[in-house]
């Protein structure tokens, strides 16, 4: 498989500056409206990341911090609980990342949404509620001040002093290692795949178009 | 860890391997594909020099965008147009069966699967849509994915997934008269969070879940993934089964049923399986329930009062204030009299067959308020066709309803019909998110599709037991 081969790089380490987005329950339709959906790339998402918060109907901008300069350069995300729940349009992901986001931390992820992030070489870190709220105020306090996510050792370092973080397993080694697009990855098992498909009872097994090998 | 459940049995039939990064390789029995989020995926594969693998386990419709009223072709959304040529390229290249809207088969993913008879107990189906979990009403293991994951099922009929944990969710009690499954698992979100089901795999058990008819379960799956649980199950049984013979797959292979019933057995749950968590519902006790907030766990029985943020949970608070200032209602009040513009009776949770008959008994013979637009969108072109001919579409439209084509429409308002402004709408859909029906400042209140007709018919927000029901011919 040449394929597999393919440059997936590795994500051990973010450093940036930090944009907070508080409130729990955040979801994939705040994230991305659906009407910005009717695309058939994700080009050009980012300026429609949080389009209905930050602007109004006459496309006035509205109190966002995706909306205040001093964010702009952000590239790590500080959020809170269930972030990213709702549908599992992998545009909200793509949004974020098209706006700038490389990393983001918070109380917690709804699952779809983390898998999506995964898949984009975005990691999705988790603390608790009082912790992600002292990063919070202190990205506020410190718009320019250096945020350093080490995805290997699940620490971030912010004003000379590191927290714990969780990261899934899969996803801390998927990401550490350059293996988190799984295309080529599971392509390369295509010998397991087709004896696990002969042993599945509901499929035809007579068809004669499987892939043959060549 | 689990043991010995369904999500366990299937599991484990479908684990290609192990990969490097600790996720397992799921073989993917159905991929479901629709015109939103499987464009990108069919141009991640082209840049790759990649082929579908498994076009024959492919099966794709348009629902997100298609128009529900006029369908001429092309589409009047410029949008919408470019979407539905790119989804008839793709499965034209392909060699993908596809369900368009000229076959009579198309509609939504989640109800046209079922209806063809290729979502099956046993399987492991995805789509990439959020409420691919409504298959596990049938015993399949069933998740949606993004656009990346369809990339890969596209490229290798495979999944890189993590096995995630098993609450059994033991539901008893007989439902009170204008109560459905739709409140059932409303209830569910409301006890156990948003975000309770991150993790885990929900298993629904009980007798009150065996009682129901096949749509019921698919209500109670469908909406899985808002209390945060990627997918949902009920173990496959005799009403299971008695659904499955009459589908088109099962009519045309008829000894395929004979042949896969011990599989399907197989897999049910054991009696004594493990799991990492059980909770007990008594679905006895409830009333009809309709949302007060801007998240599907923010709903309370018609007569309840709406709590105030303090007295919720901690996290709860904050999301419970913004909800009540977007709604504008106050704790202390119930949802009865809320007012309402647009009456939504439609969608993956309630769009079938039983759904709209259980509408039109409380339609039939009476007059939608004047203050309301309301409208049916049929969840397939088979329910719709189904529903016309036993008279349905008559007893709506002469009630002032609008009878429309089948698809997703003010679901997630991403085809021309939407809320305008602040409207607010009975809906029988599945979430009350800020701006998901089309409008940022619209209101959305969800509830059943016999209280959604009753709203209509009120105009505001009513308890459906107060109606007398109307017996169909």
């Amino acid at each position: 498989m040449t394929d597999a081969t393919e440059e997936i790089p590795e994500v051990d380490y973010v450093e940036g500056t930090g944009v907070p987005i508080r409130g729990n329950d955040i979801d994939t339709d705040q994230i991305i409206p659906a009407r910005f959906m009717k695309v058939v790339t994700f080009d050009g998402l980012g300026e429609f990341a949080f389009f209905d918060l930050r602007f109004d109907d006459d496309d006035n901008e509205k109190d966002h911090p995706l909306n205040e300069e001093r964010f702009q350069d952000a590239n790590v995300m500080v959020v809170n609980n269930n972030f990213g729940c709702g549908s599992s349009r992998e545009h909200a992901p793509q949004a974020l990342m098209r706006w700038g986001i490389d990393a983001i931390i918070g109380e917690g992820f709804a699952e779809i949404f983390a898998g999506n992030c995964l898949a984009l070489g975005i990691p999705t870190l988790t603390a608790d509620h009082e912790t992600i709220n002292e990063l919070q105020q202190w990205v506020d306090d410190h718009p320019d001040g250096d945020i350093e996510v080490d995805v290997a050792a699940e620490t971030v370092r912010f004003g000379g002093k590191d927290i714990s973080v969780s990261v899934d397993d899969a996803q801390r080694k998927a990401l550490v290692e350059g293996i988190w697009d799984t295309t080529a990855l599971m392509k390369a098992n295509r010998n397991a795949i087709e004896e696990t498909a002969r042993n599945l009872p509901y499929l035809d097994h007579t068809r004669s178009d499987v892939e043959a090998d060549d | 860890m689990s043991e010995n459940t369904l999500y366990d049995k299937v599991w484990d039939q479908h684990k290609v391997t192990t990969l490097p990064n600790g996720q397992d390789q799921l073989f993917v029995g159905l991929h479901l594909i629709h015109e939103v989020t499987s464009p990108q995926a069919f141009g991640m594969l082209q840049e790759r020099g990649l082929e579908v693998a498994r076009p024959d386990l492919t099966h794709a419709t348009v629902d997100h965008i298609v128009p529900t009223a006029n369908q001429d072709r092309p589409y009047s959304d410029d949008a919408a147009e470019r979407m539905m040529a790119e989804l008839e390229e793709n499965v034209r290249d392909a060699g993908i069966q596809f369900s368009d809207p000229t076959t009579g088969d198309q509609g939504i993913v989640h109800v046209i699967g079922p209806e063809q008879g290729i979502t099956q107990p046993g399987k492991t189906i995805v789509c990439g849509d959020s409420h691919t979990s409504t298959h596990g009403a049938f015993g399949a293991l069933a998740f949606g994915i993004g656009t990346s994951q369809i990339r890969d099922v596209l490229a290798t009929q495979t999944i890189a997934m993590e096995k995630q944990k098993v609450r059994k969710i033991e539901v008893t009690g007989e439902l009170d008269e204008g109560v459905e499954a739709k409140d059932i698992i409303l209830e569910i979100i409301r006890r156990l969070g948003t975000e309770g089901g991150v993790g885990y795999v929900y298993e629904y058990a009980g007798e009150t879940i065996e009682n129901l008819d096949m749509e019921g379960r698919m209500s109670i799956c469908n909406m899985s993934i808002e209390g945060g649980a990627r997918a949902g199950y009920v173990n496959p049984d005799e009403t299971t089964y008695e659904w499955l013979e009459q589908t088109d797959y099962f009519q045309a292979h008829p000894e395929k049923f004979d042949e896969l019933k011990p599989y399907w057995e197989s897999i049910r749950s054991d009696e004594d399986a493990e799991y990492d968590d059980v909770v007990e519902i008594d679905a006895g006790e409830l009333d009809p329930v309709v949302t007060w907030g801007t998240t599907p766990g923010q709903g309370i029985g018609i007569d309840d009062p709406i709590p105030a943020p303090e007295d919720l949970a901690d996290d709860k608070v904050d999301t419970a204030r913004r909800a009540q200032k977007h709604m504008r209602v106050e704790p202390g009040e119930s949802m009865e009299g809320y007012d309402i513009d647009v009456a939504f009776l439609g969608s993956c949770t309630n769009a079938r067959l039983p759904d709209l008959r259980r509408a039109a008994r409380i339609v039939k013979g009476r007059q939608v308020d004047d203050s309301v637009r309301a409208f049916v969108v049929p969840g397939s072109q088979r329910v719709q066709h189904a529903a016309e001919e036993e008279g349905l579409k008559d007893i709506f439209e002469e009630a002032g309803f609008e009878w429309r084509n089948a698809g997703c429409s003010m679901c997630l308002g991403m085809n021309e019909d939407q809320l305008e402004g602040d409207e607010a709408c009975a809906s029988s859909s599945n979430r009350n998110f800020v701006g998901r029906q089309g409008s940022k400042d619209g209101r959305t209140v969800l509830m059943n599709p016999r209280m959604v007709a009753a709203a209509a018919i009120n105009g505001k927000v009513s308890d459906v037991r107060d109606i007398k029901e109307v017996t169909l011919a």
